[in-house]
């Protein structure tokens, strides 16, 4: 099999879990205490990394790099975790991660920071990341990294890919009505915007993570500070939903007369 | 001067999609907001005649059309020229498109090659201020903003099922074809076709009025101590066999598989809904046997009614998100309402 350089853009967002009050400052529109809420690597990003990391190990020759934009600090603190999964090297960028930062800056730094990396190979190269993120959830910055760089083999939505014994890459994307599409591509450059994948989680493994933590800190130490200027772009308002609605709770009925009750309103 | 633009592709059988109807509805309307300007439409697919005709009766002034063979196929490179030519050819300053798979693949960066901004999933557009505003949600649709951009071009993606459908009778329309240069941007990928589950096996229904939400104590022990997920596919089944609901799934109930725990097999992740599934637009949703707070309920954000069937009264899934809760066991309710469903057929 083909060896390949497979460069992985991802981000961090705030944990799942967490509740998130938008707040207005200076720069923009924000998170109540941001800084301080507990963040994960973005989940599509996530599927990315280990669709890549799975095929490097495949093809023999293969390296992985993440490309990250956020904070030093938090991506700090989220690569101490993901360190431990699967192997690769960072490329770290210090700016706001936040979801209303504006995609096309985004999508400039990092394009410049692939560009930048020693040794990549163009004609060996597949840029992953995921489809969206769950921050700003758009879906639109890969393809902006993937003009940037000249990829005009482009898919979104991804759940698979094969590499067929010509080298071919056979992709499955996601297209409407829980359907997939089949492409072939003849091979790098292209760009992959992964969903879900198949591979669980990788298990933590601390010799991976130490391996990684030897180039992941010197990287962060090195991060550059990345400005993101969101020209042109106004919030009007930010608001989180303030929809309640009056539950009618029924406790003491029948299985019976919830099905008649069921039924009688799907026919409604 | 703002020129809006229409943007959108033909199906297969050159017809428009209904999410291209509801982009028009969307692009007619800014249009009629923003004093002074034009409305143009441009489609793109092997033949867009027909689908020019039956829009004819829109305001726009000029229609626009990229055709050809490699153009029936979704495929970004080849999307990627035809639609840069065509809002080159429109000289278009705010392009209004539905936000279908093949157009969220291929518009960003479009935008970026034509030195654009883009903004994609828009549930909604205004005018404000002598300003065009969408509105957008981040955050997995916990949190909407509503902004507006100086910028041009921009791009502006219209979630499908957010709008109305543009009811414009059918003419003859005048399309200016426009030329596009697609040498060496499509033969590098080829488009195979579409896999899709058996007839029987598909259970994503984006047009269903019901989505039926499955959760994780569908696998769970039951009273008897003992699991179901045999008896709970076939009354799964049953019931969307007789509805022909749309079924989604909580994420832990997806992601069992991947723990290998016992599964409901016709569950995948395209079933997921939620924080990292999709939210999916029906007019009504029934959850079942769902337990969660807002980061997965948020994947019936955009369901109109909603009732719960739960034996928590106090669920986080469905207190003050669901329209009814009922407590009870979804076993022996959804058993009863297959039935009922089945007799009255």
């Amino acid at each position: 099999m083909n060896a390949y350089h497979i460069v992985v853009c991802g981000s961090i967002v705030p944990d799942p879990l967490q509740t998130l009050e938008p707040v207005t400052t200076a720069t923009g529109p924000a998170l109540k205490n941001e800084m301080m809420l507990p963040a994960v690597l973005d989940p599509w990003a996530g599927h990315a990394l280990y669709e890549a990391a799975n095929l490097a190990r495949s093809a023999p020759g293969s390296k992985v790099w993440l490309v990250s934009l956020g904070p030093k600090a938090k991506l700090q603190q989220v690569m101490m975790t993901v360190a431990q999964k699967v192997p690769f090297e960072l490329v770290a960028l210090d700016a706001p991660a936040g979801g209303f930062a504006e995609a096309a800056d985004v999508a400039a730094a990092l394009a410049e920071s692939i560009q930048a990396i020693p040794g990549l190979d163009h004609a060996k190269l597949l840029v992953f990341g995921g489809w969206e993120s769950a921050s700003r959830g758009a879906g639109v910055t890969m393809q902006m990294v993937g003009e940037r760089l000249g990829i005009v083999d482009q898919f979104q939505g991804v759940d698979q890919l094969v590499i067929n014994p010509d080298g071919s890459l056979e992709i499955l994307e996601r297209v409407e009505g829980g359907k997939h599409q089949v492409s072939r591509c003849a091979g790098p450059p292209a760009l992959l915007g992964w969903a879900t994948g198949n591979l669980p989680e990788p298990k933590n493994n601390p010799q991976v993570g130490m391996a990684n933590m030897r180039t992941a800190m010197p990287a962060l130490q090195k991060a550059r500070p990345t400005k993101l200027a969101s020209a042109g772009l106004e919030f009007v308002s930010v608001t989180r939903p303030r929809e309640l609605r009056a539950t009618r709770i029924v406790k003491d009925k029948s299985p019976g007369e919830i099905a008649a009750e069921i039924v009688q309103w799907i026919r409604k | 001067m703002e020129t809006v633009l229409l943007l959108a592709h033909v199906e297969p059988d050159g017809s428009l999609a209904r999410s291209a109807r509801e982009a028009l509805h969307a692009a007619r309307e800014l249009h009629k907001a923003i004093t002074g300007s034009n409305l143009l439409v441009a489609l793109v697919g092997e033949s867009v005649q027909g689908a020019a005709d039956s829009i004819a009766g829109c305001p726009a002034t000029k229609y626009f059309g990229a055709i050809g063979a490699e153009l029936s196929q979704s495929r970004y490179g080849t999307d990627a020229a035809a639609a840069a030519a065509l809002c080159q050819a429109a000289q278009a300053t705010i392009v209004v498109a539905p936000a279908t798979s093949r157009w969220n693949r291929v518009l960003p960066g479009v935008a970026q090659r034509l030195g654009g901004q883009v903004d994609s999933h828009v549930t909604g557009l205004g005018h404000a201020g002598g300003k065009p505003t969408v509105n957008r949600w981040y955050y997995r649709q916990r949190i909407e903003a509503a902004l507006t951009r100086t910028h041009r071009p921009w791009f502006i993606l219209i979630d499908p099922s957010s709008q109305t459908a543009c009811d414009c009778g059918a003419g003859t329309a005048a399309v200016e074809l426009v030329p596009v240069n697609l040498a060496g941007v499509g033969g590098h990928t080829t488009v195979i076709g579409i896999r899709e589950p058996k007839a029987d096996a598909q259970t994503i229904r984006p047009d269903a009025s019901l989505l039926f939400v499955t959760g994780a104590g569908w696998t769970k022990k039951q009273a008897d101590g003992q699991t179901h997920v045999a008896e709970a596919e076939r009354l799964i089944l049953d019931f969307l066999k007789v509805t022909r609901a749309s079924l989604g799934s909580s994420k832990s109930l997806v992601d069992l598989g991947g723990e290998g725990q016992a599964v409901l097999p016709f569950l995948s992740h395209l079933n997921q809904i939620g924080q990292t599934g999709s939210t999916p637009r029906h007019a009504k949703g029934l959850s079942t046997c769902c337990h969660g707070e807002e980061p997965h309920t948020v994947g019936w954000r955009f369901i109109g009614e909603r009732r719960a069937i739960s034996l928590d009264p106090n669920c986080g899934w469905a207190r003050g998100k669901a329209d009814v809760l009922y407590v009870a066991d979804a076993f022996a309710v959804i058993s009863k309402t297959n039935e009922l469903l089945n007799s009255n057929q």
